[in-house]
């Protein structure tokens, strides 16, 4: 779409969603938020960069094939799940890592990995289905 | 509210059934949404409606205040709402192929039956002709 | 607890996301979709060996016990859909090789075989209602992307009556599921069980079982519900068809057996009464409507409609002997079933069409084929020593044993219209004069095993006419399964004690 509005506040815009985004995904692991919504949000940054200068320059920017976010959205959610497995738990148990380093703690766990796996998986199929719807006209 | 919201969610329901019975395609695709809403109302109000604490664990405790809220409709909802997003988005997209390739959303000439099926397998022959060399 | 049982599920997963990821060679997508076929074949034999030997094993997923959270059951019917459900995969998969073009590779055929095979095994796994419904929908997003791959006219219009009415069916279940989920404030299967008879308002509980039977029964085909699946399961590729036809109405099948003997059995004089009602006339409406068609897939499709019926029958009598006879005839019309859309697409090949009319001469130029095709329609016609016929016999002698003699009198009847639609096809197609224009010019002169790579449709088709002789001859194992199912399902308490623990 051909609009100076629109390109100007786009660039400006683009950053800050993603932030945004990363900052509901990282939020979700206590409090409300989370990779669905996160991903919602990210998928809204590229969708918006899609409408300013079309599916070409968005595929640029992306730099990966939305396809293949949600593989590797999907290969994610399965190493979340498959890791409990090695001790012999049931499919998709939490497991948790606490590492100390200076002064935060930090937490690593299977589900944030899992978190990770849908975050992508949703900004993938999002964009996918309106690039597809795009690249139609 | 354990009374208005059953009602709402039925009428809800009825609008879907009668949009989903118009000839046009979109406004059967609405009526769909309209269904799904109010059957994710109706999973909600049948989880019992009250008025309490949010099921949220504040830091250094193990429990949320008692009363809290029960969680599990809203868990289902959730779910219900995101595959519910996923189909639709999905029925739009062939709503929107089928009236490019067919050229209508009246369903009496849409749904018509296919004719001859045979052409259904594209690229016959270019696929067996790759695959014999 | 059995971490085995969830193997069925992320198998077709992984498969799934590796084939993807390599989703721009071909060569890749092919290895990767028919090893991952073989893997979860292997991986469903050492599972059902598990319950054949220890009986129904249970796995609570993220170790949150039930019935909070999603329990994984496997008792001896989830493993016998599990087991035909491998079988049926990997022979389409074998098949897709030939039969599925180069542009719907690209588009991620494998990927999405497996994602519906995982929908498929999902299903038969899960002891949690709610579950059942993702599920489901797991299964329903790759079947209808399946269905319009590709994108031609014909295509379009049979996918859009599919989702529709498909869409429809879910949100149905999703509504009894939130009734359910009211009366009792559990979704566990085994708890619902439980607690459904402590229900005050029996009619209510009557009611929820109607809504499932008619969200179940659009997606199994009964009547009066099953017009979308004459129009729409013969317009995709043949491999998608076949394992449409093959395997999708039987999950809803299986959903039905499920919910109606663990959880719906308050009130059988009402409910089963009615699945009898639809079960006579699933069966003879299915069956006119195959009499009246002459394109071979569709008659084909109608075929499916009127076997549904049967398998409704032996569900309705809620005997050993009727469930029995329910669940084979599930696992031999899979497999016949199946086997016929596959040689249905090897004769489109050969003859360039699927309308009747316009077939001809295939037993004097393919006589092997017209062996193959002879062994699946007589199976599915109930012929001895195939596998309809115990399928058949079975299904009969239940029903002669609780006096339902006007049904079995029509579940007989009906067999011999089945024949008469198969000798429809037989005399036309294969016995037939070949058709004088319109024929292509390969026709009777490339070979089933010669240079066209046409064996690799062929080697399918064989395995399955021999899965079916096999069973045929030598039924007494098989049977003898079923009736440990059919038992399992007609006493709820181990059902109910392996997973929630001695009560």
């Amino acid at each position: 779409m051909k609009s100076l509005i629109l390109h100007t506040a786009t660039r400006l815009m683009i950053g800050i969603l993603i932030l945004f985004s990363l900052f509901l995904f990282f939020r979700g692991h206590d409090e409300p938020g989370g990779g669905f919504i996160g991903g919602l949000v990210g998928a809204g940054a590229f969708t918006l960069y899609a409408i300013a200068f079309g599916t070409d320059l968005t595929r640029k920017v992306l730099r990966v094939d939305p396809i293949t976010l949600i593989a590797l959205g999907l290969a994610s959610l399965v190493v979340s799940g498959v890791i409990p497995l090695i001790t012999a738990d049931p499919f998709l148990t939490g497991k948790w890592l606490f590492l100390e380093w200076g002064n935060s703690d930090i937490k690593l766990s299977t589900p944030l990995l899992f978190d990770i796996g849908v975050y992508l998986c949703v900004v993938g199929f999002i964009v996918t289905v309106i690039f597809s719807l795009e690249e139609e006209n | 509210m354990d009374t208005i919201l059953p009602i709402i969610a039925g009428a809800i329901f009825a609008s879907g059934i009668y949009l989903l019975l118009r000839p046009s395609l979109i406004l059967t695709i609405i009526g769909i949404i309209l269904i799904s809403n109010s059957v994710n109302l109706a999973l909600f109000t049948l989880g019992r409606i009250s008025t309490e604490n949010p099921p949220l664990i504040a830091a250094g405790s193990v429990m949320p205040e008692v009363p809290f809220a029960n969680p599990l409709p809203q868990a289902l909802i959730l779910t219900a709402i995101v595959i519910g997003f996923g189909l639709l988005a999905f029925a739009l997209a062939l709503a929107y192929r089928s009236y490019k390739e067919l050229g209508t959303v009246d369903q009496d000439q849409l749904l018509k039956d296919p004719e001859d099926t045979s052409t259904a397998i594209v690229n016959n022959t270019d696929n067996t002709e790759k695959r014999d060399v | 607890m059995n971490g085995f049982l969830v193997f069925p599920i992320i198998i077709p997963l992984i498969v799934a996301t590796l084939a993807l990821l390599f989703r721009k060679s071909s060569v890749m997508q092919r290895w990767i979709g028919v090893t991952g076929m073989v893997i979860l074949l292997a991986s469903v034999i050492v599972l059902f060996r598990d319950v054949y030997v220890d009986g129904i094993q249970v796995l609570q997923l993220g170790d949150w016990d039930a019935p909070f959270g999603i329990t994984l059951v496997g008792d001896m019917l989830s493993m016998l859909m599990l087991g035909i459900s491998a079988v049926m995969g990997l022979i389409i998969a074998v098949y897709s090789l030939y039969d599925i073009d180069k542009e719907r590779e690209r588009f991620g055929y494998y990927p999405l075989l497996h994602i519906l095979l995982m929908g498929v095994n999902g299903s038969f796994l899960t002891g949690d209602i709610f579950n059942l419904y993702v599920w489901f929908e797991v299964m329903l997003i790759a079947s209808f992307i399946l269905l319009a791959l590709g994108n031609s006219k014909n295509q379009l219009q049979g996918a859009l009556k599919y989702v529709i009415i498909n869409l429809f069916s879910s949100l149905l279940f999703l509504f009894g599921v939130a009734l359910l989920y009211g009366m009792t404030g559990t979704l566990n299967m085994a708890d619902l069980a439980q607690r459904l008879p402590e229900v005050e308002n029996v009619g209510l509980v009557t009611t929820v079982s109607m809504i499932f039977l008619v969200s179940f029964g659009i997606k199994a085909a009964i009547f009066p519900l099953f017009f979308w699946l004459p129009a729409s399961y013969h317009t995709p590729p043949v491999a998608i068809s076949a394992i449409f036809g093959g395997l999708l109405t039987k999950v809803g099948v299986y959903a039905l057996i499920r919910v109606f003997t663990l959880l719906f059995t308050q009130d059988i004089g009402y409910t089963h009464t009615i699945l009898m009602w639809v079960a006579g006339f699933t069966m003879v409406i299915g069956v006119l409507g195959a009499a009246s068609h002459y394109e071979f897939r569709k008659i084909l499709s109608f075929h499916i409609v009127s076997q549904i019926g049967y398998m409704i029958m032996g569900l309705a009598f809620n005997t050993a002997l009727g469930l029995m006879g329910a669940i084979f005839y599930v696992l031999h019309n899979i497999l016949a079933k199946s086997n016929l859309f596959l040689i249905s697409g090897i004769a489109q090949r050969l003859l360039g069409t699927f309308e009747l009319k316009q077939m001809g001469g295939l037993y004097k130029h393919y006589p092997f084929l017209a062996v193959l095709f002879m062994i699946s329609a007589f199976a599915l016609a109930g012929f001895p020593p195939l596998s309809g016929f115990w399928a058949k016999l079975t299904v009969v002698k239940a029903g002669l044993a609780v006096e339902a003699y006007v049904l079995t009198a029509t579940a007989i009847l009906v067999g011999l219209l089945t024949l008469f639609s198969m000798m429809k096809i037989w005399l036309t197609a294969f016995w037939g004069t070949v058709p004088e224009k319109g024929v292509p010019e390969h026709f009777g002169k490339i070979a089933l095993f010669g240079a066209g790579n046409l064996y690799i449709m062929v080697v399918p088709v064989m395995a399955v006419a021999g899965l079916i002789l096999l069973v045929g001859l030598y039924a007494q194992p098989l049977l003898e399964v079923c009736l440990i199912a059919a038992e399992q399902l007609l006493n709820p308490s181990v059902y109910i004690e392996a997973v929630l623990g001695p009560q």
